[in-house]
């Protein structure tokens, strides 16, 4: 491991792959803060930058920055307007609003970035015990294992998409995996399913894709509905004066930071769960630990309040790297645009990432930690300035943001027929989150989708039919683990509906 | 019938479309050589798109009880169809219509004016009215983006309009 992290070291500090981070961070801290704007939508747009720069770490470099920048961005916004940018801060607002609003928004952004530091850091360190033993583990699956592996991770990200939204969920994967048949497959070299349009030959762009997914929709929701954006914009909580906390209080944020960047990390490594869950998960349970003195002020301004989700979504944000540096295997929207991202870098994330191009591997770790320091260190003496950027009014920003979204699905292809694309995608995206169907299933299917076919068929071949699930037993284990993680949610809310029902009749 | 159903509907008749596809259509091309192979081009579409009717039919048909949906108002700034008399439908469309232009415009016009044109545009649908404002910066950020994309990032963007031979 040491060896490792010396080549990661070597990789991060050279001055290109420093200013990549630094300025990773500094864009998605301000694009992050736009309300509206979370990592996807973020990440998605700088993919054709980074993609240009040819350097595969580089360029995940760059993306990781982005994408912590992106976070502490959304947490600012939710501090200082009580707008999360991104699911995963919206426990964030819960405390550090409150507190923004009893003047002390300084010193909740404070303990925001330190706890993100923190997490962000404990995580990485995580991440660089797990990883590498994971991936020598996964050394030894074969195409049959990945092909089970990925279908727990599908059924995983349904599973834990809430209550009854499994099947919508499941739903959503599923048009993904359809979506990614289109053009010609890796193993066919035989067009599917283009309607003779030259256009769809190479299939559907992934970033055309996140691009529909998120940033249109958000953006449209931003002119469909203004109060989205504005809320509270005026009443001058987001004055930012003093940055400092006491230490009293910095040490009851200890055992917070310590509890959570661990249940972070781990729930982070989970497919599915991720960030949001880490996020809530984490305010419930430091909830349930504190005092009960401690439980009343939660809600009204906590500062444990708000270091419980701050440490968890961040510390779950690094866990979410361990399936996609080990396995190859994306646990979130996020995750899974980065791996599109690498896979367009002809770099494919997996456990043989570690042996081939381990500077890649250990680059991204220790960029890691020099992001996270970059944040507390750089970014919040800015945060005051930075934070102008949410008094740009709406009529710029809007337009701005569609013309940025427009440019990067453009930008990769050269093809304008991608805009039309884009645009028509866009509407049905919008179209699907008004009914509530989770969207980053349908992008985690469509860049799973090609690896899916690829190994499903591949053991097809070896075995020469579907007795591989037979045969070896790790992939019958998996597939039933997946059927599993799909029937128990809505087993469950049967059988609470049953005993509903069954209170009910005692009445 | 709530939209999340009409949208499992569309997807169910989408499934048996692309399954009709993929079961009838797919292996007529296929190469006889390849009709020996276990696995064809049309296998896991074929999987694809029965499971696909399956899951589509259960959120169709409801067997998963929305429990949140009921009891929940919607809030100010969560967006939700029921409120759609509530929202800037109008805008939205023009916007989109908007972005369509630009794509058809992108090539002939040349990507300086029909930039420039489609940032102002998008202001002015929503009611910007302080163009000695809006003119200079979108003119400025198109510049400033051409130069970026073309010099820095060093794809090549067609700046002028076609007749100027560019």
């Amino acid at each position: 491991m040491l060896e490792g992290i010396m080549i990661g070291l070597d990789a991060a500090f050279s001055v290109q792959n420093i200013l990549m981070v630094v300025f990773g961070c500094l864009i998605g801290t301000f694009i992050g803060m736009l309300p509206g704007l979370g990592p996807m939508s973020i990440i998605a747009i700088m993919i054709p930058v980074a993609i240009t720069l040819g350097d595969p770490a580089a360029a995940l470099i760059l993306l990781a920055g982005v994408y912590y920048g992106a976070i502490f961005g959304g947490s600012t916004s939710s501090i200082l307007l009580n707008a999360p940018g991104v699911a995963g801060t919206v426990a964030t607002s819960f405390d550090g609003y409150p507190m923004a609003r009893k003047g002390q928004a300084g010193k909740a952004l404070t303990i925001a970035a330190v706890c993100s530091f923190a997490g962000g850091t404990i995580g990485a360190i995580l991440l660089m015990i797990f990883a590498p033993a994971l991936s020598s583990v996964a050394l030894l699956f074969h195409s049959a294992e990945y092909f089970g592996l990925m279908v727990v991770g599908l059924s995983a990200i349904a599973a834990f998409a809430g209550t009854g939204q499994v099947f919508k969920a499941l739903m959503m994967t599923l048009l993904g995996l359809i979506l990614a048949t289109v053009g010609e497959g890796a193993l066919f070299n035989m067009p599917r399913f283009t309607m003779g349009m030259m256009d769809l030959q190479s299939g559907i762009s992934f970033i055309t894709l996140a691009m529909a997914m998120f940033a249109l929709p958000e953006a449209l929701f931003l002119v469909l509905n203004p109060a989205r954006g504005a809320s509270n914009a005026e009443d001058g909580s987001n004055k930012i004066t003093n940055l400092r906390f006491s230490r009293a209080e910095g040490r009851a944020m200890l055992p917070v930071i310590g509890r959570q960047s661990i249940q972070g990390f781990f729930i982070g490594v989970l497919p599915g769960a991720g960030a949001t869950i880490a996020s809530f998960l984490g305010y419930a349970v430091e909830r349930n630990l504190a005092t009960a003195e401690e439980q009343k002020e939660f809600g009204k301004g906590s500062i444990k309040g708000l270091a419980a989700p701050e440490t968890a979504n961040n510390a779950a944000c690094t866990g979410s790297f361990v399936p996609l540096l080990t396995l190859g295997i994306p646990g979130s929207g996020t995750t899974a645009i980065l791996l599109g991202a690498l896979i367009a870098l002809n770099v494919t994330p997996g456990p043989r990432l570690m042996t081939d191009t381990p500077e890649i591997f250990w680059a991204v770790i220790i960029s890691m930690f020099i992001g996270n320091l970059v944040l507390l260190v750089l970014n919040l003496p800015l945060i005051p300035y930075i934070a102008k950027i949410l008094s740009i009014p709406r009529n710029y920003l809007i337009p701005f943001i569609l013309f940025f979204t427009l440019m990067g699905a453009y930008i990769g292809q050269n093809n304008a027929t991608e805009l039309l694309i884009l645009v028509g995608f866009g509407v049905a995206a919008t179209i699907l989150r008004f009914a509530d169907y989770p969207l980053a299933p349908l992008l985690i299917g469509f860049i799973l989708g090609t690896m899916l076919e690829d190994n499903f068929s591949r053991s097809m071949q070896l075995y020469r039919g579907l007795g591989f699930i037979l045969e070896r037993p790790m992939t019958l284990g998996l597939l039933i683990l997946a059927a599993f993680l799909v029937l128990l949610p809505s087993f469950r809310a049967y059988r609470a509906r049953k005993r509903a029902e069954g209170v009910a009749d005692g009445d | 019938m709530a939209l999340d159903r009409w949208i499992a509907l569309i997807f169910v008749l989408f499934c048996c479309i692309y399954g009709y596809a993929a079961f009838f259509t797919m292996d007529q091309l296929l190469p006889p050589f390849m009709q020996r192979n276990p696995v064809w081009p049309s296998t896991f579409p074929k999987v694809l798109a029965v499971a696909g009717i399956i899951v589509g039919m259960i959120v169709l048909l409801g067997v998963e009880k929305n429990i949140t949906d009921a009891d929940e108002s919607p809030s100010a700034t969560e967006i939700n169809y029921r409120r759609l008399g509530d929202y800037k439908i109008g805008q939205a469309l023009m916007l989109l219509a908007l972005m369509v232009l630009y794509a058809l415009m992108l090539r002939p016009a040349g990507f300086l004016i029909s930039t420039t044109v489609f940032l102002i545009a998008g202001s002015a649908i929503l009611g910007e009215r302080k163009f000695f404002i809006m003119i200079p910066v979108a003119a400025l950020a198109t510049g400033f983006v051409w130069y970026l994309v073309q010099e820095v990032l060093g794809i090549f963007l067609r700046p002028f309009p076609f007749f100027m031979g560019m």
